[in-house]
């Protein structure tokens, strides 16, 4: 081997797996945009029916869980300002902090994680088995667009899911918030309540709905096309799965802050 | 009707079809047969661009249906039915929700015409009692029976059947081969069928082709097939413990 064939090969293997990285998202992309296309089709029966079907999913499957991540990061973050604040003496005002942070950032973050994790799996690997197990192929060549007919109710239902799924986090983050004020901080819930309605501004809430909903497209995208393009049967799907929720974690991320950045910088 | 012309296909780095090229007559039971793993899921899947070819082309009487894209490859694909090796029914329908699909989807037909279809379809494979049933609650032979009715329920003129009789008892094997056996004789369908199983090659192919190898090693009438000179031919003959003249005798009973 020559001296140069590490880096050289090394350099190759980085091309490569930058040049995989666009096709997928190009993939990923042309499926969102196609799916869009289709939301015109909604109203017919089996895509209406279909889509109440995955908002149901979306909405029901992981109440349970958001409900105690949203009691407990309003009470942890109750806790942690609210220590902070009493050096000051300024106690009282862990209402605004709470509320502000939850409305803005941790009531979609924390949505947004568990239905990636929860819903968003689920989609990969229900997309993914139907995948190796030829019944895409099987409705393409019926003429049936996966698209159509998979991919445009589970999108709107996750746009629409997740701002619905944020406001019910908020509600129970900011709740959770007035508890550790009450019992630990000795604030009353009702000074609490005061000083959270006085500071939160629309402005906020409306931001964290935006990103929930793009938090939601995001997460349709991903898993759909990471299930649509499994190959090699159940070892394949359990990739599609992982991948789609390491993926819509990062994408969380970065995204989140970008929204974050651009509406108020 | 279907024509591939040095269809080359590699997968996965090997090489799967080795410019392949010969014709599906039209209304003719074009049979493929193989050993596991040999390109017939394979050849099938390029007469319906599910895969294309990296050089070659495949037509479909005068279309090119391995460049063909949106809405032509629609109209060329809706001239197909087409049965999955693994059925590939949608776990989340039942049995009956599965044939009708492709009318729903596809037709304009009013729901009473859709239930006397599909039941029409589901009775012809004796599995209309099921029709309630989801494919989870079915046997593998049961659930290949819905996907030959969801394949013929839009009364395609070309169906594509791989390996239709696996995992079927002799006698439910016997029931689809006449099927296939009467789509060709009353309505003229041309079938490329896809089969380990030599008694039923021989019972209802007009031509039957061997790959190995990603080549065609033979193809031709089941008379001529069964005295192959072809090596590779006479050990998948003798396996099956097909003589050269035993087999065609036992074959002819099939068409009674
Ligand atoms: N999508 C694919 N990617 C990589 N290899 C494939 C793919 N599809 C089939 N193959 C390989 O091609 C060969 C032929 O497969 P197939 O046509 O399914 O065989 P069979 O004749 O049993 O139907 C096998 O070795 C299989 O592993
Ligand atoms: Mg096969």
């Amino acid at each position: 081997m020559s001296y140069m064939g590490l880096p050289l090969r090394s350099f190759r293997r980085l091309g490569r797996i930058i040049l995989l990285a666009c096709h997928g998202m190009g993939h990923a992309l042309i499926i969102l945009g196609s799916a869009t296309l289709f939301i015109r089709t909604i109203w017919r029966p089996r895509a209406r029916h279909e889509t109440v079907a995955q908002l149901y999913i979306t909405g029901i499957k992981s109440l349970g869980v958001i409900s105690v991540v949203a009691v407990f990061t309003g009470m942890i973050l109750a806790l942690q300002t609210g220590l902070e604040l009493r050096r000051y003496g300024q106690e009282e005002f862990i209402g605004s902090a709470v509320s502000i942070s939850i409305i803005r950032e941790m009531g979609p973050f924390m949505t947004g994680l568990i239905i990636a994790a929860s819903v968003g799996s689920a989609i990969a690997a229900q997309l993914g088995t139907m995948a190796v197990s030829e019944e895409i192929a099987a409705l393409e060549v019926m003429s049936i667009n996966p698209n159509r007919f998979l991919v445009m109710p589970r999108l709107v239902a996750l746009a629409i899911m997740l701002p619905v799924l944020t406001v019910y986090t908020n509600i129970l983050g900011i709740l959770g918030g007035g508890i550790v004020g009450a019992t630990q901080l000795g604030v009353s819930f009702q000074a609490y309540l005061d000083n959270a309605t006085r500071f939160a501004e629309n402005k906020d809430l409306f931001v964290g709905l935006f990103k929930a909903f793009v938090f939601g497209i995001i997460i349709a995208t991903v898993a759909c096309y990471q299930g649509l393009s499994a190959t090699e049967g159940a070892v394949g799907v359990g990739r599609a799965t992982r991948q789609t929720v390491i993926t819509s974690f990062l994408m969380i991320l970065i995204v989140g802050y970008m929204i974050t950045r651009l509406f108020y910088i | 009707m279907i024509t591939f012309d040095n269809v080359t296909k590699k997968l996965g780095g090997k090489m799967i079809l080795d410019g392949v090229s010969f014709e599906v007559p039209k209304g003719e039971t074009f049979v493929v047969v193989g050993l596991s793993g040999a390109g017939k899921s394979v050849t099938l899947k390029h007469m319906i661009h599910l895969l294309v070819p990296d050089r070659g082309t495949v037509r479909i009487g005068d279309d090119v249906i391995s460049q063909a894209r949106g809405p032509e490859l629609e109209r060329m694909r809706s001239r197909f039915g087409v049965l999955f090796q693994g059925a590939a029914l949608l776990q989340w329908l039942d049995v009956f929700e599965n044939v009708a699909l492709p009318l729903r989807e596809n037709t304009k037909m009013t729901e009473e015409e859709i239930e006397k279809t599909v039941l029409e379809k589901l009775t012809l494979l004796n599995m209309a009692e099921s029709a309630e049933k989801f494919p989870s609650d079915l046997s593998g032979g049961m659930q290949k029976r819905v996907g030959l009715a969801r394949a013929i329920v839009m009364s395609p003129e070309i169906i594509l059947y791989d390996e239709p009789t696996s995992g079927l008892d002799p006698v439910t094997s016997r029931l689809i081969d006449g099927l296939i056996e009467n789509l060709r004789k009353e309505l003229g369908v041309t079938s490329v069928v896809v089969t380990h199983d030599l008694h039923s090659a021989l019972s209802i192919g007009t031509r039957i082709m061997m790959i190995d190898g990603g080549k065609i090693v033979e193809n031709a009438v089941p008379e001529e097939f069964i005295r192959s000179e072809n090596e590779t031919v006479k050990l998948f003959l003798e396996s099956q413990y097909i003589t050269r003249r035993g087999a065609w005798e036992k074959g002819m009973e099939g068409h009674g």
